[in-house]
Formats: C-alpha cells, sequence, structure tokens
C-alpha cells in the first residue's frame, strides 16, 4: 500500500534521486568509528545537529507556556518548572541542551581544525561554520534573559554594558538590542523574538549551507 | 553516482530505466572499507546518539534547570554572573589590561582578534600541508587560545563565591505571601508612622529597612528589636502598649498572619504554605 502510493508520488513527481541523492553516498573508512575507534572524534558535528534539533523540539514546547513579558514571564516560566507534567524535563532539556550543544560544537571545531580540514577547497564551509558558532552564542545570550529571573536579568545587564562599550557602534547597538534606554520590557521581547525568530532564522539557514556543501566536497581525507 | 564534470543535477534527473538497487559504492579517491550512508552508516551513527541521548537526560534528571527569585532592578547588590561558556569574557574584563579605561581591549579588541582570526583561518593558514605537528604556527597559536579560554574560566569559576550567589538568587517565601491585612498586628502597624517610614506601608521593605518578614524572628526577638534597635535601626519607635507591642511582634514572628484570633485560618494558611513550599523543593 505504502509503496503504491510512493510509486504513485515518485511517478508524477520523479522524488526518488531527492532523497537518493542524501541517502546513496559512501561513508569512508577514516570516519567511521567502526573501523578505528579513534575516529568516534568526527561524531561531534552529528551530535551537535542533534542536539539542535534537540532545542528546536524542546523550544517548540516551551513557548506553549512561556509567556514574553516582564509581568508573567517569570510566573509562567515557575508554573512550567513546578507545575506542567513533564515541565521540568522539558525545560531541563533546553537548559543543559544549550550548555550540551556549546561544547560538542567546540569540540567539532577543534576537530576540523587539527585535521585541518578547513583548507581548500573547504575555506567556505569553515567560514559558515564560524558564523554558526557566533549564532549559537547568540541564541545562548538571549535565551539567557528569558525565565526573567535575577541571574537573567543581571547576566544580561552584564552583557549589554559590556556591547555598549564597544566604540563607534557600541551605543547602536545596545540600544538595538535593549530597545532603549532601560533593560526592561522592551528588552524581554527583543530577546525573545531574536532567541525564537531571527537567530533560528540565521540558523537554519547556514546549516543548510553547510551540510549543502558538506554534501558536494565530500569530507576530507585521511591526514 | 555520477560526480564532477557532466554530473546531473537533480533538477535535471530522470527517473532511470532501471532502478539501482542500493548497494555501496567505491570511494574511488579513499579506498577502504566504505559503507553507504544510509542505512548502514545511519544506524550506526544513530546508536551513538542513543547513548549520548541517555547520558543527557540523566544529566537533565539528576539536575533540574535552575530557577532564581523573579528579576528585581532595583537590587543593586547583585553580583552577576553570564553562563558558564561566557565566563572567559567576564573573566578576561576583570584584568588591569582590559578594564576601566582599556575596556576597549577586553570587550572588543582581544576577542575581536581571536574570533576574527578562527573566522579567517583558511586564509592566515594557506599551506596545503594538514597534519597539526607539521604547521607548527596554527597549531601553537590553537592551543594558545584554547589554553587560554580554559584558565579564563577557570580562575572565574575559582574565585566566584558560590556559596554567596546560590543564596543571593534564593527563592524567598515573599514571592506569593500575602500579608493579612485585617490582622490586629496590622491595625497596629498602620498606626506606626516611624515603621512605615522605613519598611514601607506594605511591611516588605522600604527607604532603608528591610523586609520584615525576610528574617527568622520569633516574637521575643522582635520585641527585643523593636525596644532597643538594631543596626541603623533607632531605639524606642513604637508608640502604644505593651500589648499592642506583643501583638505586633507576634504577627511579624508570624510572617505576616495573625497569630492568634482565627487562629484556624492562619493554621490552614500556614499548612497550606508549608505544602507549597514543600512541592518547590
Amino acid at each position: 500500500m505504502l509503496q503504491k502510493v510512493y510509486d504513485w508520488v515518485d511517478e508524477r513527481l520523479d522524488i526518488t534521486p531527492l532523497w537518493r541523492d542524501i541517502a546513496d553516498h559512501e561513508v569512508p573508512e577514516h570516519v567511521n568509528p567502526a573501523h578505528h575507534f579513534s575516529a568516534f572524534v568526527y561524531c561531534f558535528g552529528g551530535l551537535t545537529f542533534f542536539v539542535v534539533v534537540i532545542q528546536i523540539l524542546s523550544g517548540m514546547f516551551l513557548t506553549m507556556y512561556y509567556v514574553p513579558d516582564i509581568i508573567n514571564a517569570y510566573e509562567s516560566v515557575y508554573y512550567l518548572q513546578n507545575d506542567v507534567t513533564h515541565g521540568m524535563i522539558v525545560r531541563g532539556m533546553h537548559h543543559w541542551g544549550a550548555s550540551l550543544v556549546i561544547v560538542m560544537m567546540f569540540l567539532h571545531t577543534l576537530r576540523v581544525f587539527f585535521t585541518g580540514s578547513y583548507k581548500k577547497p573547504r575555506e567556505l564551509n569553515w567560514v559558515v561554520g564560524v558564523l554558526l558558532f557566533f549564532v549559537l552564542l547568540g541564541l545562548g545570550f538571549t535565551g539567557y534573559l528569558l525565565p526573567w529571573d535575577m541571574k537573567a536579568y543581571f547576566a544580561t545587564v552584564v552583557g549589554l554594558e559590556i556591547a555598549e562599550s564597544a566604540p563607534v557602534i557600541g551605543g547602536f547597538a545596545k540600544t538595538l538590542l535593549a530597545g532603549g534606554e532601560i533593560i526592561g520590557a522592551q528588552t524581554l521581547t527583543r530577546f525573545f523574538a531574536i532567541h525564537v525568530f531571527f537567530l533560528p532564522g540565521a540558523l537554519l539557514g547556514l546549516l543548510g549551507a553547510h551540510f549543502f556543501m558538506i554534501r558536494k566536497q565530500g569530507i576530507s581525507g585521511p591526514l | 553516482m555520477h560526480r564532477g564534470k557532466g554530473m546531473k543535477f537533480v533538477g535535471d534527473s530522470r527517473v532511470p530505466a532501471e532502478k539501482k538497487p542500493n548497494i555501496p559504492k567505491d570511494y574511488s579517491e579513499y579506498p577502504g572499507k566504505t559503507e553507504a550512508f544510509w542505512p548502514n552508516f545511519l544506524l550506526r551513527e544513530w546508536m551513538v546518539g542513543a547513548v549520548f541521548l541517555v547520558g543527557y537526560l540523566v544529566l537533565t534528571v539528576a539536575h533540574p534547570a535552575p530557577l532564581e527569585r523573579v528579576a528585581d532592578p532595583t537590587d543593586s547588590g547583585y553580583i552577576p554572573l553570564p553562563d558558564w561558556y561566557f565566563l572567559f569574557l567576564y573573566q578576561l574584563l576583570k584584568y588591569e589590561f582590559a578594564a576601566g579605561p582599556y575596556t576597549v581591549m577586553g570587550a572588543v579588541v582581544i576577542p575581536g582578534i581571536a574570533f576574527g582570526a578562527l573566522l579567517l583561518a583558511p586564509w592566515l593558514d594557506k599551506g596545503s600541508e594538514r597534519r597539526p605537528l607539521k604547521r607548527p604556527i596554527a597549531t601553537s597559536l590553537m592551543l594558545l587560545g584554547f589554553i587560554s579560554v580554559f584558565f579564563l574560566t577557570w580562575e572565574s569559576v575559582d574565585q566566584h563565591d558560590w556559596e554567596a550567589a546560590a543564596e543571593q538568587g534564593e527563592i524567598t517565601d515573599d514571592v506569593d505571601m500575602e500579608v493579612d491585612e485585617s490582622a490586629e498586628g496590622y491595625q497596629i502597624f498602620e498606626s506606626q508612622d516611624s515603621c512605615i517610614g522605613c519598611h514601607g506601608g506594605d511591611m516588605l521593605g522600604g527607604s532603608s529597612g528591610p523586609n520584615m518578614f525576610e528574617s527568622d524572628y520569633d516574637t521575643e526577638e522582635v520585641i527585643e528589636i523593636i525596644t532597643n534597635g538594631k543596626g541603623a535601626m533607632p531605639a524606642g519607635q513604637f508608640e502604644g502598649s505593651e500589648e499592642e507591642l506583643e501583638t505586633l511582634a507576634a504577627f511579624i514572628a508570624n510572617d505576616g498572619q495573625s497569630a492568634d484570633g482565627g487562629d484556624a485560618e492562619a493554621e490552614e494558611d500556614g499548612s497550606e504554605e508549608e505544602a507549597e513550599e514543600a512541592t518547590e523543593e
């Protein structure tokens, strides 16, 4: 039955080459931990993506309860944490995932660097990777404010002070992020928008480019 | 799949007359024990992912995500701390060469050079040699960067007073506390202008006095403090009889709930609060 549905769609849209292009590539021996255990270092990129997927899913569930305004933000997180069934687990996964994704990305960066995989012809993929690094740090920074508790608020105050100390663009950057002079209601909604819409959009676009390039160029050869 | 010159793009592809079986092909550049991405390799990767996921969930269950008390922008005494992956930058800004008049160094120049170099690594290290030992400059710079970040993070964690940090952020009882305004104790408080002047009309702290319910004194100790003063609080500000003083003290010691008169209600409130506290923990 399923096969017939697939065949019916495939006959019209020719979808087989789409997925065959993704599925039918060989994974060389030197990146396969089943052949050389030391090749586990090649897993870090995949695990980074794995945590990113978990972050997106858990984040989607968190927004079902979270309210991005200064009156209700803390209350909604408190409710989510203490009263909602499994809310503690979902928030816990999002909280720890934020740390794990940074750790995994850092290890992935070190692997790529020390195997010299950023060299010609893969320069562009390296640049996109570093941009992904910045986007994930930005997601960490903006997400930290959202619970609107003491550590969130004052970490953001310090963070924005640092941004403000930059020459020329500092004041502009601070106003852009804080939404005004005071760090308050405007800042919270702005950080929410950046955390939930702007940066994830950039993240998905860059990830698409990252994967397209690795698929096009193949993984770098053994040392 | 045909690669390179003459490669057919997906959008340009046609359904082949004969279906190709999904078998691994040679990885022509690096011959060896290659295997197909789907399903062979992905299945194995999923096993790695599953082990990782178990560790991740154990961490999540063992350490619930922290939540401090609600943000209070007026609390200027709070010692801020960013999430751990920004600690290196936070620590860098504490050193003399990167603080005060040189903040630009710590906030922009040093991280700018480090991350700029990371971004431009392919053009700074253009040689075709890939082994780390054959490109000592790149390798040593990366190791230097890694050690610096590790050291700064370590120092920051080491210098932070974690006990004070846990205390200053603790969720206190007054998060959803309501003062029983019908209680006799509250009526007495309302008539005391000198108390209100510092501790505020709601008893939750004001211009120079703290929240009255933050401390854990019993009735006796409260009377002692009201009569003799404490710290910046002057002695003998209370106007009224001994009995009124006692009622007020009992009211304060009982966290703003009437101690006697309407006992049943007070007890109910108390047990509810206790139950709430238990679930909070």
